[in-house]
């Protein structure tokens, strides 16, 4: 079993995560930061298996909690919900498509954040809404959307550096050589 | 099509996730401080890779601008004593009229200086967290500041590290003061998601008269904020509820978009 693909999902879960946490950045300049979760569940739940889908929920929303004022365990629900869907239709899915990445990234990235504050609004929570969050929701949208084809991009290429090389095998086989007469 | 596996997987992750919501709440509190944990050697070598230019242009300073700094520093302290001086003579004759008149002495402030280590990362909570924990004495509810104003109060708080809610959260209402003549009482409220710099000052009574620039200070009522930190000035004021009370909008003194060090106010 290559255990590659599930490490590197996980890693870069932790480190998406961290990253939300110390870089404000974006913050400043849109009013609202970026979760580069959904994108990472559309990626994990068309290239992995559903017990890695399972995993990057649990110890994303987790982490993700963990460093925010959420209670625990409101951010693995959505990511399950949302990686679950796109893992059972995957087969119907081009996922090679930069163009179906993007659309996919997008609606995961517009999800997650509704079914979140649904399920904190439904916990008796008073989250920071206004007519703002529109924006802030629209920007999530947006910025989920750019990086969801990026993150396919970069796991391609770490699989393909990192990985086992696939055996180019030419059809040439010396026991089924046709051996011709003279005649 | 639907596998045993995905049906095994759903179940799992339903069933933790319900776990977790079940447990309570000292439990859960428990259980966040440690998973947060796993981020702090990260959170570590961050801080450690921003000190590195500090400690390199530290290094390459000319000491001519050095000794500059110095002789600003000795200047501006030596001013700060001599307002010291007078503020301590204020606070002997203040402390000397509070006895006369048979009021509670006023203890001096002590605080003490943290740095803003992670700010959250959902955009529906106004939250940082910062390195002072159990160990230094931290609490919840404390009152957090900068020298411009005040940030906020402790929300929880671990053995290094503890969470401090931001004005304009809706978990950190505060009760205000209006420094007008009839010093109006209402109560910080969340201003809106996006600007940072603003939250409503609502629960006025109906017939306040407020003008912008008026400055606000905490009331001190409530128990957790002492009277008198400045908590912004005011923008404008509309009534509201059919003029059962007046809001007004409040711009605060700190910038909490840019927050790097905090002070965390002991009773």
């Amino acid at each position: 079993m290559n255990l590659l693909n599930p490490i590197l999902i996980l890693a870069a879960a932790f480190l998406v995560v961290f990253g939300e946490a110390a870089f404000p950045l974006l913050r400043h300049w849109f009013g609202a930061q970026v979760d580069l979760l959904p994108g990472l569940m559309v990626y994990a739940a068309l290239n992995a298996d559903i017990v890695t889908v399972s995993l990057l929920a649990a110890l994303g929303g987790l982490w993700f909690d963990a460093l925010s004022a959420n209670p625990l365990g409101v951010s693995v629900l959505p990511l399950f919900a949302i990686g679950f869907v796109i893992h059972v239709q995957r087969e119907l899915i081009l996922r090679e498509l930069p163009f179906a990445q993007f659309i996919l990234g997008a609606v995961a990235s517009a999800l997650a954040p509704v079914l979140s504050v649904l399920l904190l609004l439904t916990g008796g929570r008073e989250p920071l809404l206004g007519w703002g969050s529109l924006w802030q929701w629209l920007v999530m949208t947006a910025g989920g959307a750019v990086a969801t084809p990026i993150m396919f991009e970069f796991f391609n290429w770490c699989r393909l550096s990192l990985g086992y090389q696939l055996r180019t095998e030419t059809s040439f086989r010396l026991d089924r050589e046709i051996r011709r007469g003279k005649l | 099509m639907l596998k045993k596996k995905h049906y095994l997987a759903l179940g799992v992750v339903v069933l933790a996730v319900l776990l977790i919501f079940s447990l309570p709440q000292r439990a859960t509190s428990r259980l966040k401080l440690a998973v947060s944990s796993i981020f702090l050697p990260v959170f570590g070598l961050l801080n450690t890779a921003q000190q590195l230019p500090v400690a390199a242009a530290d290094t390459v300073m000319p000491r001519s601008a050095l000794l500059k700094k110095v002789g600003e520093l000795e200047n501006e302290n030596q001013q700060l004593r001599i307002q010291m001086m007078q503020a301590a003579a204020n606070a002997q004759e203040n402390d000397q009229l509070r006895v006369q008149l048979g009021w509670q002495r006023q203890a001096p402030w002590k605080l003490k200086l943290a740095a803003v280590v992670m700010r959250d990362p959902a955009n529906w909570w106004r939250t940082v967290e910062i390195d002072l924990g159990s160990r230094d004495g931290v609490r919840e509810n404390l009152p957090v500041l900068t020298p411009d104003g005040l940030v906020g109060r402790v929300l929880s708080v671990g053995l290094t590290r503890s969470q401090v809610v931001l004005l304009g959260d809706p978990y950190c209402r505060v009760s205000a003061l209006v420094e007008n003549p009839a010093h109006d009482i209402g109560v910080i409220s969340p201003g809106g998601p996006l600007d940072t710099s603003l939250v409503a000052l609502t629960y006025l009574s109906g017939n306040a008269v407020l003008k912008p620039g008026q400055d606000v200070v905490t009331s001190g009522e409530g128990g957790v904020y002492p009277r008198g930190i400045p908590i912004g000035q005011v923008v404008d004021s509309q009534t509201v509820e059919f003029g059962l009370y007046t809001e007004a909008r409040v711009k605060l003194s700190a910038n909490l978009g840019a927050l790097d060090q905090v002070w965390v106010l002991f009773p």
